[in-house]
């Protein structure tokens, strides 16, 4: 049986490996390497890892640290931040990526999800939607833009159309506050889409991982509770476990 | 003849992973699309990320098709392919429009998951489970978890097939020809398990498959 797989979510800035509250303060997590190491120690079943300098300043891509994380990372490592072109795709998977994570290139064009979907396969793309709640209705968001008038899930179903493997959902809200996923957002999204749903924002404790379960999410993501608090990866797989989840123990 | 493994460069995908964890096991290999380099061999590992129809292009326009018809099939070299290696050994690919395959396997074709209640494409964790015995599995326990990503799967008699795997249906996962072995996992993004399945492949030699 498919397992649902327990995904560290983690931005890098500054060569540093940073983890944000609500798109805003951040707090260091480490340095690459060493992090990745011990993800790849507690066997996380996949890692994203978003590049924030290369996103929001518009750096070139630091394909020299994507290279020293993937010669740690012997599981699915999955990069995003500026990634706009197709040569930009090249890069990213040559310096040892094996997913990209696409945001504000493809809010501005969708078809770039199916341009790259063509070239590398589906599987290849996951597509990040962060949300934020305005007045009651859930809205795109970027760091760069802020709130953007448009339909995050009339978003997430263009992006399943035109080829995208997985669709990363970040509530901004929730983000760094442990408060738990968006369980209202998470529902609305997981009966709608058919592909894989990567839920993101806000888990404090296993139980919070059950829940999205409960509601839909085939994979959970999370940064917060790995480095801030006395939760491991294996106490929330032990959790859904416990639920009848299936997940991966060895 | 020592051990001198290549990783086939085709420009689809993750090359390096695949080199990083033959290292991780204690073996350098090259990545090339050289035909000299890939004519010294004695292990040709095919990886790949990508769709069927821009990757058989690729091979046939890098003249590589041919040369892996030699090597593999009249040369007898030891072959590892990885998700779409694999499905390229196939008869037939059907992603975007129908594509000819490599066609070591007869009767194999590579066909997209029926949509239905399961999601597509099939990404994540999955159990292994052992059909034919074979020596790529050393050391490895039944029903291991191993990754996947993929959309399309490989559809062939199970007369080849040593692994299989549930996803809606069953569906072979790992096959092995002679000296033709292939994965639909990514043992290179399996930690453990993975990393031992390519320390098996790089111990193999040519006379332990007599």
């Amino acid at each position: 049986m498919l397992k649902h797989r327990i995904i560290p979510c983690v931005l890098l800035k500054d060569w540093q490996l940073v983890k944000s509250i609500q798109f805003g303060s951040f707090r260091t997590i480490g340095h690459p390497t060493a992090t990745v190491r011990v993800y790849n120690a507690r066997n996380v079943d996949e890692l994203i890892v978003l590049d924030i300098d290369a996103s929001l300043n518009n750096e070139p891509i630091n394909t020299e640290i994507i290279t020293d994380m993937a010669n740690e990372c012997f599981m699915p490592l999955t990069i995003g931040g500026g990634i706009k072109t197709i040569e930009d795709v090249y890069t990213v998977l040559g310096a040892g990526a094996d997913k990209v994570s696409i945001n504000s290139e493809a809010i501005k064009r969708p078809s770039f999800i199916k341009e790259i979907a063509t070239i590398f396969g589906s599987q290849c793309v996951v597509c990040s939607i962060d949300i934020k709640k305005v007045d009651g209705k859930y809205k795109v968001f970027t760091k760069k833009n802020g709130v953007l008038d448009i339909d995050p899930l009339a978003l997430a179903k263009e992006y399943e159309n035109q080829g995208g493997g997985e669709i990363l959902l970040t509530s901004v809200d929730r983000e760094g506050t442990t408060l738990g996923y968006d369980s209202e957002l998470l529902k609305l999204f997981a009966t709608t889409l058919h592909i894989p749903i990567i839920i993101n924002g806000g888990m404090g404790k296993p139980e919070h991982g059950v829940e999205a379960l409960q509601n839909g999410a085939d994979a959970l993501a999370a940064a917060y509770i790995f480095h801030f608090t006395q939760y491991t990866p294996l106490m929330i797989k032990e959790e859904l476990k416990t639920h009848h989840y299936p997940v991966r123990l060895s | 003849m020592s051990t001198n493994i290549v990783i086939i460069d085709y420009g689809m995908g993750n090359l390096r992973s695949v080199q990083k964890a033959f290292e991780k096991v204690g073996y350098s290999a090259t990545i090339t699309r050289d035909h000299a380099l890939i004519k010294e061999a004695s292990h040709i590992v095919l990886p790949g990320v990508g769709a069927f129809g821009d990757a058989m292009k690729n091979l046939n326009s890098l003249g590589l098709s041919d040369l892996l018809h030699v090597e593999i099939l009249e040369h007898k070299k030891l072959f590892l392919g990885i998700c779409l290696g694999m499905q390229l050994i196939a008869e037939k690919g059907y992603e975007f429009g129908e594509h000819q395959g490599l066609g070591w396997i007869e009767n194999a074709k590579v066909i997209r998951f029926e949509e239905s209640a399961l999601k597509i494409p099939h990404v994540g964790w999955n159990e292994m489970n052992f059909h034919n015995p074979s020596i790529l599995f050393k050391e490895i326990p039944d029903h291991s978890n191993f990754y996947f990503v993929h959309s399309y799967y490989f559809e062939a008699p199970s007369t080849y097939a040593i692994g299989q795997c549930d996803y809606g249906h069953s569906f072979v996962c790992a096959i092995q020809k002679s000296n033709i072995f292939a994965t639909q996992f990514h043992p290179e993004k399996s930690q453990t398990h993975g990393l031992q399945i390519i320390k098996n492949f790089a111990q193999l030699t040519k006379e332990s498959l007599c």
